[in-house]
């Protein structure tokens, strides 16, 4: 049998929700939530674990300062002693106020520039790469529901029956 | 709900002033220092601080009004208990300002007379000389009433306005915020010139001779870190003693960031003050850090330490900022990091040699506030609904989730 997905189109995110609420609690696994804009609180919902984002920022934020505390070693204390101002200049620790600054930026920069990526790649929305969303309405006023077969035991008509308790403006199956 | 002073939180912060009163006068007895400088100067250092959380919470709470912020409404009740401390501790203030212009102490030895007198060869200072257009005694007293009447006037106004708005529904209601929210913005504007000289006139000029343009902001971060640590361990004590039902952990957790943001605002501008001043190296600036560096290294470092390191590293995750017994630990041991920041900002100065590191005067006189803070804000707080009754933001305050 050849798995079908169902997509339930609404006007309004608050429908949307009570709608996906409504699904969960009848045991039906949501595969995803298409939307303008973010819908707050409905992660929980649908079950979207936390994300790992802020775990990968702090990483690559260390990584950011402890890669200027590594050059600033190597460029103005061991390759190349350099004198600022008379500012001790042949130990790493009594230089150390001097260089705060410039690790503290590098840390935000690797850390946001890090973070901005991992979350394009991540979501596979880099530029130049291809929509995912299945209805183009979803960027401009339409908020979808997406339903596989394929994660329920329930069938399409099941599904689409209970989706058509909620206030769905309509309802798409289609075969994959 | 109201909240209820129990009798054993009134006999707490009741044996807190006891003791700290006892502590403070074997404190005051061992005392040898000149006109009692050490003495004074605990008690303006403690004065202070407890100002600063009580002109913190002020401020926290005009801002919340001024960017209409709703989540802070559930718990905007206790931002003004701790409000309520403001006279008490503005007339401790004046009673340090009395004595040193009357000469009883030279915690501000600017205000000597001598000092600016060309004839007296002696005590005569050239350089406090050149400052008295500014640093002298009417104009002082001119400022100081100023700021102090502002701010309690302020604070005054504010808690009227709030418990006035339990009462209004509908269009009064609004019209009502939108007043407060247009006077808290103009307050905004008053203490962003205040909180800044006010460091310069109080704190600043301890040291007279010494000047930092950065001095102003970086006082003020500690004020506002102090009262946002102090918000949040109270209400975490009152929802473990069952009140603040509606009150979830997405208040918490918000209450937790704004702990953690001002604790790196405080860390950013006492370093941009220090390292200006170190790599310029010139004489005159770098007395004040070389004083405290040189003679109290464990005092300046290791506040330091506690007021950035452990914030930093202890409530950067979501989950630390989410458990209430987390949370209040580190947000006790914070409160204590700003604690010794405002004792080395004023002692080295104040006291000079007699200054060995905290001692008993300074914690007797801790004690005290601390008791005393506690006994009256817990007796503001039975005065009214923990939460307010009526507010045009209420209802989204309740459903607040992060």
């Amino acid at each position: 049998m050849a798995n079908k997905v169902v997509y339930a189109v609404y006007e309004d995110p608050e429908v949307l929700k009570s709608a996906a609420r409504k699904l969960v609690t009848a045991g039906v696994k949501v595969r995803d939530v298409f939307s303008p804009f973010p819908i707050h609180g409905i992660d929980p919902i649908i079950g979207v674990k936390r994300t790992r984002l802020g775990i990968a920022a702090f990483m690559y934020g260390i990584t950011g300062t402890s890669l200027a505390l590594l050059g600033f070693w190597y460029f103005m204390i061991h390759d190349w002693p350099m004198n600022i101002g008379g500012k001790p200049n042949m130990t790493l620790y009594q230089n150390l106020p001097a260089f705060v600054p410039v690790m503290f930026e590098f840390t935000v920069f690797c850390a946001a520039h890090g973070m901005a990526i991992t979350y394009l790649i991540r979501n596979k929305t880099l530029p130049g790469m291809p929509g995912r969303n299945p209805d183009p309405r979803t960027t401009d006023d339409k908020f979808i529901i997406e339903v596989r077969t394929e994660d329920n035991a329930q069938g399409s008509d099941a599904i689409v029956e209970m989706l058509r308790g909620t206030e769905a403006l309509e309802i798409n199956e289609r075969q994959y | 709900m109201n909240f209820t002073f129990s009798k054993r939180a009134r006999s707490i912060s009741m044996a807190l002033m006891v003791i700290g009163a006892v502590a403070a006068v074997i404190g005051i007895l061992g005392d040898h220092s000149d006109h009692h400088q050490h003495t004074w100067a605990s008690l303006f250092v403690n004065g202070f601080f407890f100002f600063g959380i009580a002109t913190g919470t002020l401020f926290f709470y005009a801002l919340q009004n001024a960017t209409e912020t709703a989540w802070s409404v559930m718990v905007k009740r206790i931002y003004e208990g701790l409000m309520s401390f403001l006279p008490i501790a503005a007339v401790v203030l004046v009673i340090c300002f009395l004595a040193g212009s009357f000469g009883l102490h030279h915690i501000w030895h600017w205000m000597d007379p001598r000092v600016t007198d060309p004839n007296n060869l002696e005590h005569y200072d050239e350089l406090i000389a050149n400052k008295s257009a500014y640093l002298n005694l009417p104009f002082f007293w001119v400022r100081t009433l100023a700021y102090l009447g502002c701010f309690v006037f302020g604070a005054w106004w504010f808690r009227k306005q709030s418990l006035e708005m339990d009462q209004l529904t509908g269009d009064t209601l609004v019209k009502r915020h939108l007043l407060t929210y247009r006077r808290s913005a103009l307050f905004l504007v008053f203490f962003a010139v205040f909180s800044s000289i006010l460091s310069w006139d109080w704190i600043m000029s301890i040291d007279t001779h010494w000047f930092s343009t950065l001095f102003g902001w970086y006082v003020f971060a500690g004020m506002w870190v102090s009262a946002m640590v102090s918000a949040v361990v109270l209400v975490l004590y009152l929802r473990r003693k069952g009140y603040l039902p509606q009150l979830s952990n997405s208040h918490v957790h918000d209450m937790g960031k704004w702990v953690f943001a001002i604790s790196f605002l405080w860390s950013y501008l006492w370093f941009s003050q220090f390292m200006l001043i170190w790599y310029a190296n010139i004489p005159e600036e770098v007395t004040w850090h070389q004083t405290r560096i040189d003679e109290h290294p464990w005092l300046l470092w290791g506040m330091f330490f506690t007021n950035f390191a452990v914030p930093m590293v202890l409530l950067m995750s979501r989950d630390a900022k989410r458990n209430p017994r987390f949370l209040m630990f580190v947000g006790t041991v914070i409160f204590i990091g700003h604690w010794l920041d405002a004792v080395q900002i004023v002692m080295p100065g104040a006291v000079g040699h007699d200054f060995h590191g905290v001692g008993l005067l300074e914690i007797g006189w801790f004690l005290f506030f601390l008791g005393f803070l506690i006994h009256r804000t817990l007796t503001t707080l039975t005065k009214a609904p923990l939460t307010p009754v009526h507010h045009p933001f209420l209802e989204e305050s309740i459903h607040h989730q992060i």
